[in-house]
C-alpha cells in the first residue's frame, strides 16, 4: 500500500488514539508517539502501529500518533483507517475472524 | 431460551463505549454503523467494530451489528467486514419488503462462501421503519430462515406517518402488526428505543405497555434503562409460583391419564399450561443473568 497523501483517523477523546499518516521520502516508518501511558504501554502501542502498517504493506510513511488510552484493537483500527485514507484506497481487505 | 429483553445501542465509532458495552448487563449489544455514525466516519466505525469483534471478548452477550442499508452503497462495505468478523446477528435497517431481506441475505451468503464460513451461520434481524414496511411486516417476517426477529424503528416511522412520538398511540398499529407477524413466523419481536433518557416514568410506562402486548424486549440507548427494563420483563415470584403449580397439576393429570387439568377446583386449559411453561423458562433464563444496577 502506497501512502500518497495525508490521512487522519481517531480523536483526542479518552480511550481513542489520533493517528496521522503522511508520505515520506525514501523507505522506512518515522513514528512519533505521544501517550499518557507512555511509560507502561509505549512499546506495546508502537509495536501495534508498526505491525499494522506492515500487515498493510506500508513501508514508507511519517506517522504521528497521540494516544489517549486506546486498546490495541482501537490502535489497529485507527491506523488502518488513516492508512487507507492516506493511500486513497477503498479496496478494503478483511480477514476472517480466527 | 434466548433472552432479548434489552438490546443496547453502541455507536460504532466510539472506542470507549465499544470497549465497555458488555459491563452494563444488557442481553444483546448492538454496534451501530448506521445513524449514529457521521457520513465521513463510516470507514473508521467499520474498522473499529470489526477490530473489536475480532479481538475483544464480550462473554455470552449476543452481538448484533446494524449495517447501513444496501441502497446507500455503504451497506455492502459493512457486510464485507462484518460477516467476516462473525457477530451473532446482522441488523438490516429500513426494511420495507421481503426483497430487501433477500438481497441482503444473498450478499451475506456470497461472503460466507468466499470466507469459508458455514452458510447460514450469520443470523439476521430486520428493522421496520416505514408505513410500507409495517404493511409488509408479514412477508418480511417470513422471508428468511436467518431472521431471529423483526424490530420497530419508531423515529423514521412516525416521520413517515407525519406525526411525532407521544404516548404510544401513534405506534399502536405498527407494534401490533410487527408483533403478530413475528409470532406467526415464530421469531422475536423487538420494540423501538425510548429516546428521552431522563424520563424514567415515561420509559417504564412504555416498557410495561410493550410487555403486555407480548414483545420480547426493547432497544435501549442508555445503560440506565437496562435494570428497570429487565425488572418489567422478568417474571414476578407470585406469577412464577402460580405457573409452577399449574405445571405440577398438569403433570399430575398426565400421570392419572386424565385429559382434564384442574387446580384449586378450577379447570386449566392447555394454553394456560403452555404459558406456565414459557414463564418458568423465562425465569430460568433471567436467573442466569441477574439484574445489575448501573
Amino acid at each position: 500500500m502506497q501512502i500518497v497523501t495525508k490521512g487522519v483517523a481517531g480523536t483526542m477523546e479518552s480511550s481513542d488514539i489520533s493517528v496521522r499518516i503522511e508520505p515520506r521520502e525514501g523507505e522506512g516508518i518515522t513514528l512519533t508517539l505521544t501517550s499518557a501511558v507512555m511509560q507502561q504501554f509505549g512499546k506495546q502501542i508502537e509495536a501495534v502501529i508498526r505491525g499494522t502498517l506492515a500487515s498493510l504493506g506500508v513501508t514508507s510513511a511519517v506517522v504521528d500518533a497521540v494516544d489517549k488510552g486506546a486498546l490495541d484493537c482501537t490502535v489497529e483500527a485507527r491506523v488502518k483507517t488513516a492508512a487507507y485514507r492516506a493511500a486513497k484506497c477503498e479496496a478494503y481487505v478483511w480477514e476472517n475472524r480466527k | 431460551m434466548k433472552l432479548r429483553r434489552s438490546m443496547l445501542f453502541v455507536p460504532g465509532n466510539n472506542p470507549g463505549m465499544v470497549r465497555d458495552a458488555h459491563i452494563y448487563g444488557s442481553d444483546s449489544i448492538m454496534f451501530d454503523l448506521e445513524d449514529s455514525v457521521s457520513i465521513n466516519e463510516k470507514d473508521s466505525a467499520r474498522f473499529l467494530v470489526y477490530s473489536a469483534l475480532t479481538k475483544l471478548s464480550y462473554g455470552s452477550k449476543e452481538l448484533v451489528v446494524r449495517i447501513n442499508d444496501l441502497g446507500s452503497g455503504l451497506g455492502i462495505h459493512d457486510l464485507e467486514a462484518v460477516v467476516r468478523a462473525q457477530p451473532d446477528v446482522i441488523r438490516l435497517p429500513k426494511t420495507e419488503s421481503a426483497k430487501d431481506v433477500l438481497e441482503c441475505e444473498a450478499e451475506i451468503e456470497r461472503i460466507e462462501r468466499a470466507a469459508g464460513i458455514p452458510v447460514g451461520k450469520t443470523r439476521m434481524m430486520a428493522a421496520i421503519e416505514s408505513a410500507l414496511g409495517v404493511l409488509n411486516a408479514k412477508e418480511i417476517a417470513f422471508s428468511s430462515k436467518r431472521l431471529i426477529g423483526i424490530a420497530l424503528g419508531a423515529e423514521d416511522y412516525v416521520t413517515d406517518l407525519k406525526t411525532t412520538r407521544s404516548d404510544g398511540t401513534e405506534l399502536f398499529f405498527a407494534r401490533c402488526m410487527i408483533l403478530n407477524a413475528a409470532r406467526a413466523a415464530g421469531i422475536d419481536a423487538l420494540d423501538t428505543v425510548y429516546s428521552d433518557v431522563n424520563n424514567e416514568e415515561g420509559f417504564l410506562a412504555e416498557a410495561e405497555l410493550i410487555h403486555k402486548l407480548g414483545f420480547n424486549g426493547k432497544s435501549v440507548i442508555n445503560p440506565r434503562q437496562i435494570p428497570p427494563l429487565h425488572r418489567v420483563f422478568t417474571p414476578r415470584q407470585k406469577d412464577l409460583e402460580k405457573a409452577r403449580a399449574v405445571i405440577e397439576a398438569s403433570e399430575e393429570a398426565e400421570r392419572r391419564g386424565s385429559g382434564v387439568v384442574a387446580l384449586n377446583g378450577k379447570m386449566i386449559d392447555k394454553p394456560v399450561v403452555a404459558r406456565a411453561h414459557y414463564l418458568v423458562q423465562l425465569a430460568a433464563a433471567a436467573n442466569r443473568t441477574p439484574i445489575e444496577e448501573v
